[in-house]
């Protein structure tokens, strides 16, 4: 049977990118070499990966992307990065992750810029494997952007199109015209502002308020700060760090998750944009909402907090951590009431702006939900009245709002199935979740936020549950971070059939 | 001077009964009968021809004349009679258009389509209906700086706070200027000290805001509130451009289209308006919608059978006032003889305002005030102009002393004149100049 689908230029594409997966993994190599830990790990992967990536090219010459090969090509890159991240992990053979669903959990986490570990025991790793976690996650967060702004505005999804509405202007349709020079822009920011995060945690430490904060703590967390990952080699995550860091982190974590559309207008010195956007509005908006609630819970709670500075700093953070997907803690807010630990909760659904590398549902996909009820509620009452919706003054098509409303919907539901099945398997094995365990454990991973609540807590780890439950993590963080459609539609029969 | 008008229809004829008493005018049509028939009504030459062809126009005499107007009902076949005339002669041309879009790129570039003055019909005609139902309390408005500057003649109510107090005193709106006050038939310029009384006739430049604002002070009763409520049925461009100057005056009006998908396209463009979706001539939708409560309802579909029929229907269940468009030129008194409180004709409106031009010369827009004893006009202010380069207060010093400065229009932007002001060259200014000194005030700028 002929496929519709020329498969060969996808694999073709994803051998491409297979082939330079080398690059990123001489970091952990040379730290290994630094430390003089073990370099199998890393050197045997990067023979592997250029020798399967370039093999895979040898597939076919032609190289045209065309819908249909874009979104198995999206699908395949994520997955197969993931299988290749776990490499390393089964050939250290230290702790859990060395278990290949353990190891495929911990890379998918990584790719997919979640930051849920499997991991229990921290010290037993080497340096060279925790900076490859978060190596993968660095990655992960360039890759969501050139996929973001490059590749699902070309297939019409993901909102990518509305984006293009919310930055719009008389004069500036799209950043530049080219998806090459647009990648190359957004990766120079991306870069920028990783520096800037090196250099501002490890500045600290040499003013002596970051004790702790080497220079090798200070990359890793750079790399999966502005990726909105938070994979952290220290087992305590932030926590571990003084109040100086945890500050100086949020600013970065807000960063990760605002448009870098907008922010390269704002680096040209265009401050109005900022004003001007209501999407970015709105996710301050929320941000704020968000943590002057928790910090109202947890003045009312009282302990374990004493000072004004510690709750405003930490409802701040855990605000700001969960709602931009990033997932750091910086205090075990497993610890804190149930009322404060639900309004985290909700912060999963939301997720950051548009066009950065933030998961989750999206401000831009809420701002629409929110404008288009508003509007039909008018209709209810106006049954007459054309009255299109508007997204900073620009005005949003009826086939996207549609769109959104779906992909909202969709998310829901998968996550309420995923919470159903997480269940069901824990009670399988016998294992103790309880309903909101499990909802936040599925919103986590599908959200790719990272930590949840209670057994899979911020300072514990995904280690306890099923092999089964993990690899349906696996496969949620992989659908939600690619925005589920491209998954999705490789299991429509019409997609294959010729 | 010698005129020629290319298209006979009801605009070029207007125009040519008009003119023909101080002019001499020749037409040019393609139709044998309207050329014959103008002949024979009016004292004027009538040429039968195609206006777009330079031989024609030759034949007409276009070298001896100083003014062409091209009024034909097709608005590409007056661009290119203009552009036409252009190419042999540098006569004065004057082209009507309907659509805005023309009107839009010649007044973005001088001289486009070799059009010297051009008259949108469809916005001469929505700022018509505007001035009707807009501002109730004016005795005379007037849009200048392609509609960003508004003059408005206004007379003081006994109830109104202005009365009793000097025009300092009352100076407190932000972008309105005071220009003048007519007190007992005479033209005063306003001074600081100048007091204002009930009764007395107040002139000012501003903003379209500034001066809706200044109507709820001066004349409080006469003014309804923001909460206008306006009803406009057929989203027709005359429809569409009314609606955005009501808009502009920050009245958020209802509009009544039947076409879903022109309505969609409506509300895309207007983000204040509430387009409504259905057959305006249905008496329970009309009442459903309150539009019996409606201060306003402004039928401007495109035909005029269905104008007079909502207009009656809305009259009839209860709207306060009616206007409706009538393209034919001799409903129009039938109209109000039947009730409907005013009939605007798009074409009659257009003869007017070009009429209007040619009488007034080449100034870019002009009022008159009070028999001709001021007049408010718009100048594009040039590098050697007296005004150029220099604060206000100094300039105004340098000028006569029946000159105030009423707006400033900069990039399409209002500036608001204040003493230390600076005008550039380039920039549009509205002046207020009474009569005596306008000859002095025209040399100096």
């Amino acid at each position: 049977m002929r496929t519709r689908v020329n498969w060969r230029v996808s694999c073709r594409l994803v051998g491409t990118i297979l082939k330079w997966l080398w690059v990123p993994l001489v970091f952990p190599l040379g730290l290994a070499l630094y430390d003089g830990t073990a370099l199998l790990p890393f050197a045997l992967p990067m023979v592997g990966t250029v020798a399967v990536g370039v093999g895979l090219e040898q597939l076919t010459e032609d190289r045209e992307l065309r819908t249909r090969e874009a979104f198995l090509m999206v699908s395949l890159t994520w997955l197969s990065i993931a299988l290749v991240g776990a490499v390393p992990f089964v050939l250290a053979d230290s702790g859990v992750i060395a278990a290949p669903v353990d190891a495929l959990f911990e890379s998918m986490s990584g790719i997919t810029t979640t930051g849920a570990t499997v991991i229990v025991d921290f010290d037993r790793h080497t340096r060279a494997i925790l900076l490859w976690r978060a190596v993968l996650q660095w990655i992960g967060g360039l890759g969501i952007l050139v996929l973001a702004t490059a590749v699902l505005s070309q297939l019409s999804v993901g909102g990518a199109q509305l984006m293009e509405t919310e930055t719009q202007t008389q004069d500036v349709n799209k950043l530049t015209p080219r998806i090459s020079e647009t990648a190359t822009l957004l990766w120079k920011i991306y870069l920028g502002l990783t520096g800037l995060q090196v250099a501002v945690l490890y500045g600290l430490h040499l003013l002596g308020y970051a004790p702790s904060m080497t220079l090798y703590d200070a990359v890793a967390h750079a790399f999966t700060t502005i990726s909105t990952s938070g994979f952290s080699p220290r087992g305590e995550s932030i926590a571990a760090f003084s109040p100086a860091v945890q500050w100086a982190i949020i600013p970065f974590m807000a960063t990760g998750a605002t448009s870098f559309m907008l922010m390269y207008f704002v680096l040209r010195g265009d401050y109005e944009r900022l004003r001007q956007s209501g999407e970015f509005r709105f996710y301050v908006g929320i941000l704020a909402l968000l943590a002057l609630g928790v910090g109202t819970v947890l003045s009312i709670d009282g302990a374990p907090y004493t000072s004004v500075e510690a709750i405003a700093r930490h409802s701040l953070f855990q605000v700001v951590s969960i709602v931009t997907t990033t997932g750091y803690a910086s205090t075990d807010f497993n610890l804190w009431s149930s009322g404060a630990k639900h309004l985290l909760f909700v912060g999963m659904f939301i997720g950051g702006m548009a066009g950065s590398t933030t998961c989750s549902i999206k401000t831009l996909r809420w701002l629409v939900v929110v404008k288009a009820f508003r509007r039909d509620l008018f209709t209810a009452s106006n049954p007459n009245a054309i009255r299109p919706v508007r997204l900073s003054g620009n005005v949003v098509d009826e086939g996207t709002i549609r769109d959104i409303y779906a992909y909202t919907l969709v998310s829901l539901v998968f996550f309420i199935v995923a919470t159903i099945i997480v269940v069901v398997d824990a009670s399988r094995v016998q294992l103790n979740v309880s309903e909101f365990e499990a909802m936040s454990a599925a919103a986590a991973t599908f959200f790719n936020v990272g930590p949840a609540f209670g057994i899979a807590g911020p300072l514990e780890s995904y280690e306890p549950f099923p092999d089964s439950t993990k690899l349906l993590m696996t496969f949620l963080m992989w659908i939600g971070r690619i925005e589920i459609i491209p998954v999705l539609v490789l299991l429509t029969p019409s997609y294959w059939r010729s | 001077m010698r005129v020629i008008i290319v298209g006979a229809g009801e605009v070029g004829s207007n125009i040519a009964a008009s003119l023909a008493g101080d002019h001499d005018v020749i037409v040019i049509d393609v139709d044998p009968e309207k050329v014959e028939e103008l002949t024979y009504t009016s004292d004027i030459l009538a040429i039968e021809g195609d206006g777009t062809s330079l031989e024609t126009l030759e034949d007409a005499g276009l070298r001896e004349s100083e003014m062409l107007i091209a009024s034909t009902d097709v608005d590409e076949t007056n661009l290119v009679t203009c552009g036409t005339a252009k190419t042999a002669s540098d006569v004065f041309t004057i082209a009507r258009v309907r659509s805005a879009n023309f009107l839009d790129t010649w007044a973005q570039s001088d001289g486009a389509f070799g059009v010297d003055f051009m008259v949108s019909t469809d916005l001469l005609t929505a700022n018509d209906i505007v001035r009707v139902v807009g501002i109730p309390a004016a005795v005379d408005v007037e849009l200048f700086a392609g509609g960003l500057v508004q003059m408005a003649e206004f007379e003081v109510a006994e109830d109104s706070d202005i009365a009793g107090r000097t025009v300092e005193e009352a100076d407190q709106f932000e972008a309105l200027t005071f220009a003048a006050l007519v007190q007992g038939g005479e033209v005063v310029i306003a001074r600081g000290q100048t007091p204002i009384e009930a009764g007395n006739r107040v002139i000012v430049i501003g903003s379209l805001a500034s001066v809706h604002a200044f109507s709820r002070t001066v004349a409080p009763t006469a003014t309804p509130d923001d909460a206008r409520d306006i009803v406009i049925v057929g989203g027709s461009n005359i429809g569409y451009h009314t609606a955005k100057l009501l808009e502009e005056r920050g009245i958020e009006p209802r509009l009544i289209e039947q076409d879903s998908e022109r309505g969609r396209q409506l509300a895309e463009s207007l983000p204040k308006t509430i387009v409504l979706e259905h057959d305006a001539t249905n008496v329970e939708f009309l009442t459903g919608e309150r539009v019996d409560r409606a201060d306003a309802v402004i039928a401007a579909t495109d035909s005029d059978e269905k104008n007079l029929l909502v207009s009656l229907l809305a009259k009839n269940i209860g709207a306060r006032r009616t206007v409706a468009v009538v393209e034919q030129g001799d409903y129009a008194s039938l109209f109000e003889a039947v009730g409907i409180d005013a009939a605007i004709n798009p074409r009659k409106a257009t003869a007017e305002e070009i009429v209007r031009f040619t009488r007034e010369g080449q100034i870019e827009n002009l009022s008159l005030i009070e028999d001709r004893q001021a007049e408010v006009l718009e100048i594009e202010v040039d590098a050697e102009s007296t005004l150029a380069g220099r604060p206000i207060r100094e300039s105004v010093r340098a000028l006569p002393a029946g000159v105030v400065i009423g707006a400033i229009a900069r990039n399409h932007d209002l500036v608001v004149p204040r003493g230390d002001t600076v005008i550039e060259p380039g920039d549009h200014v509205v002046l207020f100049v009474s009569a005596d000194t306008l000859t002095a005030v025209m040399n100096a700028i």
